[in-house]
């Protein structure tokens, strides 16, 4: 099958959905690809590279649209500003679009690509299950926002991120406060800390403070036992108004404090929480950088504005929302390697022809339209990203399940009375020398019990073979009977002497050896 | 001597030889408790051969000299990996001789009792024939699985639970009639087919129990020498021999019992024998979520990262034992330990192929046990190791056994790497451990296999840690 890779037409983005690399694995899965001419020229990738990786080079888009049996793109589709055409329009049955489509926000679209019968996946369906992480692109875009928010950051922030003191005085690191530590606040947080400044993490979701503590960075708490921010697919759900305000609270302070907050809170269809108030804003030291990862989705600070910088009360805010495309050849790199996963998931034969197989979770996820019928949205997950404390849970309550069913409270003394009814229909026939060893014999029993439970677990072995030393008392046995005239049980009585003597002394010898090993 | 002089003297054997267990428990009073138990041997031994040996001292002079040199030599040849197989023969011989025993007191008729006292001493004879019997043909079983020289895979035959059953009926009937023929002085050719049985039964015990439930066969083998020599005690009236045999036999059954509950199965099951039962199989008891990658390593970048890390926890297995690794793993301990990096060592209950085998393989290797921790005392531990290292586990390191509830190892507590930073496994290739299950921890993100055997690879490994310094 062919794959074509149209030019991104969204102004300001520099991405592309193929780099040279993935062109060669790409043709080793059986795939032809094909390319707009300079489409990744604004990600450094020129066409001349394109072309040594065997991929073929198309001047005019609206071939690469009709020709090709895949399409792939970074942004949805989009009317063209030059040759005014949409791209969906031109698709027809059997091709395959793959590209973010947010098909949540775009129902019109869903609909003309059903219209045109063909299919489509959204990389920003693919389920966040760990066996989809390799073809998670909002995963590997967010990362790299979170790098790129710093770096926006250190640019707008006045100061050095590190503390130094240098002959011309002592040098403050810079304190950044990460708020949500989902996969590009965690970014932001390793980059904001390998540039050596303090770094501060607030989340709703208590799980994730192993994480923040992982990267070196301090995680604030909310007094909070009762509420978990944990939401369906590793996303934070709204919180209660309590622990809003304490929030607030811990938000304003903090505000006062730190001289970079970057934000990263978002939840899935709504509009941005709005975490940093004006009044905050104002309360911060001049020079400081908000940077706003939401701000697409109206900023978790109301004083962002979408795409812009600006200055407000002495503090710069940042609302770019198209941090990624800004690293556009890092991103358009793991961007098409997501692709990359897809494909290879999608064409497991390697023989270039993809089936889009709806048993696959992965594959049934991502897909929002299925020649032409809107698939979307996909069954909830089975797994959810986080398991709250450790995968233990799961084999808890799987064991919980087993759990005997409650007995009644005096049911332990039916074996009791069973083991004592026996016991007196014994002793009602039995002489009285067969009783006297027999209570030898249960005390002895509960003696080795009491003796053994407590046994250190490295001390098995030797205590095998001692007990086994020790059981060879048995030639005991044999020695009383060593002396009989019968010949048949002297030569049996020897041979027992002879087997348990290689026993007592081999058992005991061997304890020793290694007992003599065991060191402090 | 006089009668009262034994039997103060059986007492003090007795109470020596609970000494010995008590002091066995705990690692600085087990040497001590070795001596207490060499002390009630000689004393119990002294005092019989003074008091109640009238004749034929020729032969148990023989039978000591000859069998103690044996015993003596073996105890010093044994390679330390191979302490289960030394263990199980061991265990053979105490079944063979409570059988000799048996028999001998069976056919001397010497004692005169009747009535109900005779049917009593009959079924005591005809118990501690069969048991020793069967611990006989058991441990030999165990032996030679152990050994590898039979294969250590499950055999179980169509219906072998209504074969135990035939049998145990056909020994219980057999009783009846051996107590009637014994009434008038005959029933040897009973006792003889009632040991036959025995020893078919405990062989097929043995071989229908798999590989990875040894631990439990060993320690069940060892519990039933000494019910063994506790029937003894009661056909002879011999109370020293009944206090040993009861200690013994619940000593034994309580390292079963542990070593059960380590693996969270019920001892009954492992008796009825097959861990992995033929019904599943190893695609049916898949990875818990995802078959990813394996990534590989080679011993340089596995050098590079044991020198970057703070915490290394070190997960040994059979592995280990038959690749005679442990001394090369503690000169890597011993590196690692001059750079500064906190080593120690995560030991799983049931690794290796019987209780505490990991233990005295780490400490032949002189490995001080101050560093060397129980699963629950580490388990813990694992998010803030750097880097663990599995050498030759498989079973014991499975995450399917808490994520995947229909897995023949489900529900059994194992050692948790994967919640370190890095897993590193060394391992010769992918197969599966001993109960035939897939380790997902092999594909998680952050494992690292570093394929080959594993002496060579932690040669590799020390290596290049000797060339990075």
């Amino acid at each position: 099958m062919r794959i074509g890779i149209p030019k991104e037409i969204e102004e300001g983005e520099n991405r592309v959905a193929l780099t040279p690399d993935v062109a060669i694995q790409l043709q080793k899965l059986g795939f032809t690809v094909a390319i707009e001419s300079r489409a990744g020229e604004a990600a450094s990738f020129d066409d001349e590279h394109y072309q040594q990786a065997g991929v073929e080079i198309i001047d005019d888009p609206r071939e690469l649209w009709t020709q090709s049996d895949i399409i792939m793109k970074v942004r949805p589709p989009k009317e063209h500003p030059e040759l005014g055409f949409y791209g969906v329009e031109l698709l027809k049955q059997h091709q395959t679009l793959i590209s973010f489509l947010y098909p949540a926000q775009n129902p019109e679209m869903l609909k003309a690509l059903s219209d045109r019968g063909v299919t489509a996946l959204a990389m920003d369906s693919v389920p966040r299950i760990s066996r989809a992480q390799k073809m998670d692109a909002l995963s590997s875009m967010a990362n790299i926002a979170g790098y790129r928010a710093v770096v926006e950051a250190a640019q707008h922030f006045g100061r050095f991120f590190t503390g130094q003191i240098t002959a011309a005085g002592k040098i403050m690191p810079a304190k950044v406060l990460v708020i949500g530590a989902g996969v590009a606040g965690l970014s932001a947080i390793g980059t904001a800390k390998s540039m050596g400044a303090i770094v501060r993490a607030f989340d709703t979701r208590p799980e994730v403070k192993e994480q923040v503590e992982s990267m070196d960075a301090e995680f604030l708490m909310l007094e909070f036992d009762d509420e978990d921010g944990a939401g369906e697919g590793g996303y934070a759900k709204t919180m209660s108004p309590e622990f809003i305000k304490a929030e607030m609270d811990l938000f304003a302070a903090q505000a006062a404090e730190v001289d970079i907050i970057i934000t990263t809170a978002l939840i899935p269809g709504k509009p941005a929480p709005e975490l940093i108030t004006e009044r905050m804003v104002v309360n911060m030291k001049p020079g400081s950088v908000i940077v706003d990862l939401a701000a697409e989705a109206g900023g978790n600070c109301k004083l962002t504005e979408a795409n812009k910088v600006v200055v407000k009360h002495g503090v710069t805010l940042i609302g770019y929302t198209n941090l990624p495309s800004r690293l556009a050849a890092q991103s358009s790199q793991l961007y098409a390697t997501n692709l990359r996963h897809m494909l290879t998931d999608l064409c497991p034969e390697k023989n270039g022809i993809i089936d889009v197989n709806m048993d696959d979770e992965v594959i049934r996820g991502a897909t929002v339209v299925k020649n032409g019928e809107i698939s979307w949205p996909p069954p909830a997950p089975r797994i959810t990203v986080a398991p709250k404390e450790d995968i233990g849970i799961q084999a808890k309550e799987a064991l919980a399940k087993a759990a005997p069913k409650p007995t009644h409270p005096l049911a332990f003394l039916i074996p009791l009375v069973a083991c004592g009814l026996a016991l007196y229909g014994l002793g009602a026939v039995a002489p009285p020398a067969f009783i006297g060893h027999l209570s030898v014999f249960v005390l002895s029993c509960f003696i080795g019990y009491m003796v053994i439970w407590g046994v250190s677990h490295s001390l098995h072995t030797p205590l095998m073979s001692v007990t086994n030393a020790i059981s060879s008392i048995i030639v005991i046995g044999a020695l009383i009977q060593i002396s009989s005239d019968s010949p048949i049980v002297v030569a049996l009585s020897t041979l027992a002497v002879f087997i348990t003597s290689i026993n007592i002394v081999g058992g005991f010898a061997v304890t020793q050896r290694m007992l003599r090993m065991f060191s402090k | 001597m006089n009668a009262g002089v034994i039997t103060v003297s059986y007492i003090g054997a007795g109470a020596l030889f609970i000494m010995a267990l008590g002091g066995l428990s705990h690692q600085e009073t087990a040497r001590r408790g070795n001596f207490y138990g060499m002390l009630g041997m000689a004393l119990a031994l002294f005092v019989t051969v003074i008091g109640l040996v009238t004749d034929n001292q020729f032969f148990l002079i023989a039978g000591i000299v000859g069998g103690g040199v044996i015993g003596w030599i073996l105890a010093q040849k044994v390679e330390m990996t191979q302490m289960p197989e030394l263990v199980a023969i061991l265990h053979s011989l105490v079944g063979l001789a409570a059988v000799c025993v048996g028999y001998a007191n069976a056919l001397d008729h010497g004692n005169s009792l009747s009535g109900v006292e005779k049917t009593i001493h009959d079924v005591e004879t005809y118990v501690g024939i069969l048991i020793g019997a069967l611990t006989f043909s058991g441990s030999v079983a165990a032996y030679l699985k152990l050994s590898g020289k039979i294969s250590g895979k499950t055999l179980q035959l169509p219906g072998r639970h209504l074969f135990n059953l035939g049998l145990l009926i056909a020994a219980i009937w057999l009783c009846g009639v051996y107590i009637e023929h014994s009434a008038i002085g005959g029933g040897i050719g009973i006792l003889l087919a009632m040991t036959l049985i025995a020893l078919i039964f405990g062989i097929h015990m043995v071989v229908a129990i798999g590989g990875a439930d040894m631990p439990v066969v060993v320690s069940m083998l060892n519990s039933y020498s000494g019910w063994a020599a506790a029937a003894m005690g009661f056909m002879l009236g011999n109370d020293l021999l009944i206090v040993v045999g009861a200690l013994v036999g619940s000593s034994g059954a309580i390292l079963s019992y542990i070593m059960c509950k380590a693996m969270n199965r019920k001892f009954i099951n492992v008796i009825m024998g097959g861990f992995g039962t033929p019904k599943i199989s190893t695609a049916g008891a898949g990875p818990a979520g995802d078959v990813g990658d394996v990534k590989s390593i080679e011993a340089q970048e596995t050098a590079d990262l044991l020198l970057n890390a703070k915490e290394v926890m070190i997960l040994p297995g059979y592995g280990m034992a038959v690749a005679q690794a442990q001394h090369v793993v503690f000169e890597i301990t011993k590196k690692l330990q001059d750079k500064g990096v906190n080593v120690r060592f995560g030991i799983h209950p049931v690794a290796g192929r019987m209780p505490g085998h990991m233990n005295v393989l780490l400490a032949e290797a002189k490995v001080p046990y101050d560093i060397v921790y129980e699963m629950d005392e580490v388990n813990d531990d694992f998010p803030s190791v750097d880097v663990s290292i599995v050498i030759g586990a498989n079973d014991i390191v499975n995450p399917a056994a808490q994520e995947v509830p229909d897995s023949p190892i489900a529900g059994m507590p194992v050692l948790k790497p994967w919640l370190g930073k890095t897993t590193i496994v060394l391992k010769r290739g992918m197969s599966t451990g001993y109960a035939g299950v897939d380790n997902p921890l092999f594909y998680k993100d952050n494992t690292r296999m570093l394929f080959g055997d594993a002496k060579d690879s932690v040669d590799a490994v020390l290596r290049s840690l000797n060339s990075d310094s």
